[in-house]
């Protein structure tokens, strides 16, 4: 779809639902929308109804952490319209306290990427009717896409011989995690080179 | 479990006999994790009136691995091979959409010649696929020849995968920017005739279960997908087109060079089982001829040349590295600090031989994702399980799974 193309049905979103509508944003030839959390429900089915955007599948669910940020989890929907042949990406930025309403009325199938979402992010969906976790253990605690889940996490598990079970344990490392930070220091690092201090 | 007692009304009026003694309720069980028909590790809880499933509660993530998590650790390049081992069937599939999310974000274009491999093995991999799925599919419903003769022709493209990066299943082949080396003239020669031979064995396979008795009654009228329903579960690929729906994002969405080729997208009528086992039939014989034109266009004189842009993304020739101190830089500074992407957030989808493959990568600016997440279509399949299993008999499980094409890697991720 042309640039064009897309800004234009920005436009119209953003004429359709001013109340919801926050942003309305191309790059990198997408549509970027961002909304407010209250409102998602209604603003999807008017994705889902309206009939030039007749958004009508739902292609992904999914959320970002930015833990410094004061609405620490943008929720980020993906819907796809085989009618229209067109994208768009609906982002709506929340609080950790915060919950954001289910769009399972809408689209059924958001029913396992809001169990994914909550099992990874912690994230609560009101009004969902099954909202257990999905991808991780039986019995699982903390929510593992949170920037602060360390990449190894806290406990590990194996087979004990003795007590012919499966046991868990806290993570033990025989070698510490080999996590490389290879940014060059002339762009992009924050900290200052041992010595450098000097220079400035 | 007395809360499960139900008593069942007749047309007659009558109705169960519920006295002290004779008590009747349904029936749970356990379909996996170690079943042969689920295709892997799946447990699905399973509540049986008699043999009529009542309810279907998947519970997934036994192969969850943290790909996402482990993705944020890691620079693009070295989480490329996290890809092959999502839908370890057609791994290349994958890497494409890998490969175009990162183009995308950093605007690079990539060489004529890369595209068009990239074509030929994506093609590659939807034979790959289609053959496990139609075959094996088959054997979940009771025939025991069709993957022996499936897996025989797999064997020959897996040695193509081998002959062009040197591993079978875990290719990391596609490379942002291109393809990691260039495809030899004895190796575009054999595929062309391995794809002059296919329709013959296609038309074997036709002939053991098209027109099979016990094939057609297990899978015609089973798992039927409408419209809607492919709208409101968010269905992609065969399981859309085998209700009709001519959708392939080959054709509505183009990305590489696939509106140059000339196929066929086949579309079902009624969208049960035995339509979508027909399309995959189909498809691949359209794959073969997309195999075929990417072949003979490989051997023309104006697609020859490189097959990586040269550039950030890529690595200097082996020659350059030789004399160039820059290059010899360049190469170790790729292969430790590795590229950096534009701040920005980006969705690519190839269609991948099960449906829709999406990568969502969000670039900080920085060597790593700040965040990628992979759409499965798998996922979105199997979600849709209780919606289609419910009323069918418990024989019929394994016919559904077998047609929405599952396999775990990509659904637990």
């Amino acid at each position: 779809m042309s640039e064009e193309a897309l800004k234009e049905l920005g436009a119209h979103i953003e004429l359709k639902r001013p109340d919801d509508v926050l942003k309305t944003e191309v790059a990198f030839g997408e549509l970027n929308v961002t909304v407010t959390a209250a409102g998602i429900v209604d603003f999807v089915d008017f994705l889902k109804t309206d009939g030039t955007c007749k958004f009508s599948s739902l292609v992904d669910i999914t959320a970002v952490d930015h833990p410094e940020r004061e609405q620490r989890f943008d929720v980020v929907y993906h819907f796809l319209s085989m009618y229209q042949n067109h994208r768009i990406r609906v982002i709506a930025a929340l609080r950790e306290e915060e919950t954001i309403p289910s769009i399972i009325s809408v689209h059924p199938s958001a029913g396992w990427f809001e169990r994914e979402t909550f099992d990874m992010f912690g994230i609560i969906f009101s009004g969902h009717p099954d909202l257990r976790r999905l991808l991780t253990d039986y019995g699982f605690r903390g929510h593992p896409l949170r920037k602060d889940f360390p990449a190894t996490g806290y406990t590990e598990v194996r087979y004990d011989e003795e007590l012919k079970r499966v046991v868990y344990e806290p993570v033990s490392l025989v070698q510490e995690y080999r996590q490389f930070d290879n940014l060059s220091p002339w762009e992009g690092a924050k900290y200052i080179l041992p010595g450098d201090e000097k220079g400035a | 479990m007395d809360v499960d007692i139900r008593q069942n009304t007749y047309d007659d009026g009558s109705h169960d006999a519920t006295d002290t003694e004779q008590k009747i309720r349904n029936f749970n069980i356990n379909f996996g994790p170690q079943h042969p028909a689920a295709h892997g590790v799946l447990r699905m809880v399973l509540e049986l009136d008699g043999e009529i499933v009542e309810r279907a509660d998947p519970h997934i993530g036994l192969l969850h691995r943290g790909t996402e998590k482990l993705m944020e650790n890691r620079t693009y390049l070295q989480n490329l091979p996290y890809l092959d081992r999502l839908d370890y069937v057609a791994p290349m599939n994958q890497e494409h959409a890998w490969c175009l999310a990162i183009e995308r974000l950093a605007g690079v274009e990539i060489p004529r010649r890369a595209s068009l491999i990239r074509v030929l093995y994506s093609e590659i991999g939807r034979v790959l696929n289609h053959l496990l799925n139609t075959t094996t599919g088959a054997m979940d419903v009771g025939a025991l020849t069709p993957p022996l003769w499936g897996f025989e022709e797999r064997e020959k493209l897996m040695i193509f995968y081998e002959r062009a990066c040197g591993a079978r299943l875990h290719s990391a082949y596609f490379r942002p920017g291109g393809v990691h080396q260039d495809l030899p003239p004895e190796l575009i020669d054999d595929i062309e005739a391995w794809a002059d031979h296919f329709p013959k064995v296609l038309d074997d396979i036709h002939y053991l279960l098209s027109d099979n008795r016990i094939f057609k009654q297990r899978t015609v009228d089973i798992g039927v997908v409408n419209e809607e329903e492919v709208l409101d579960w968010g269905f992609s690929g065969v399981m859309v087109r085998g209700s009709g729906l001519a959708w392939d994002l080959r054709r509505s969405q183009p990305y590489e060079c696939y509106n140059e080729f000339d196929f066929q997208i086949p579309v079902g009528t009624s969208g049960d089982c035995y339509d979508r086992y027909m399309c995959r039939m189909l498809e691949m014989a359209e794959s073969t001829k997309i195999i075929k034109q990417a072949c003979a266009m490989l051997r023309m004189p104006e697609n020859q040349g490189d097959v990586l842009a040269r550039g950030k993304l890529t690595p200097p020739k082996r020659s350059d590295m030789k004399t160039s101190m820059e290059a010899l830089i360049h190469h170790f500074k790729l292969y430790t600090e590795g590229f950096k992407l534009p701040q920005g957030e980006v969705y690519a989808a190839v269609e991948a031989p099960k449906g829709e493959f999406g990568v969502f990568l969000v670039s900080d600016g920085t060597n790593k994702p700040y965040r990628a997440k992979l759409r499965a279509p798998g996922y979105l399949h199997l979600q849709a399980m209780d919606h289609m299993a419910k009323g069918h008999q418990l024989a019929d499980v394994s016919a559904i799974i077998a047609t929405m094409d599952i396999v775990f890697g990509e659904v637990d991720r």
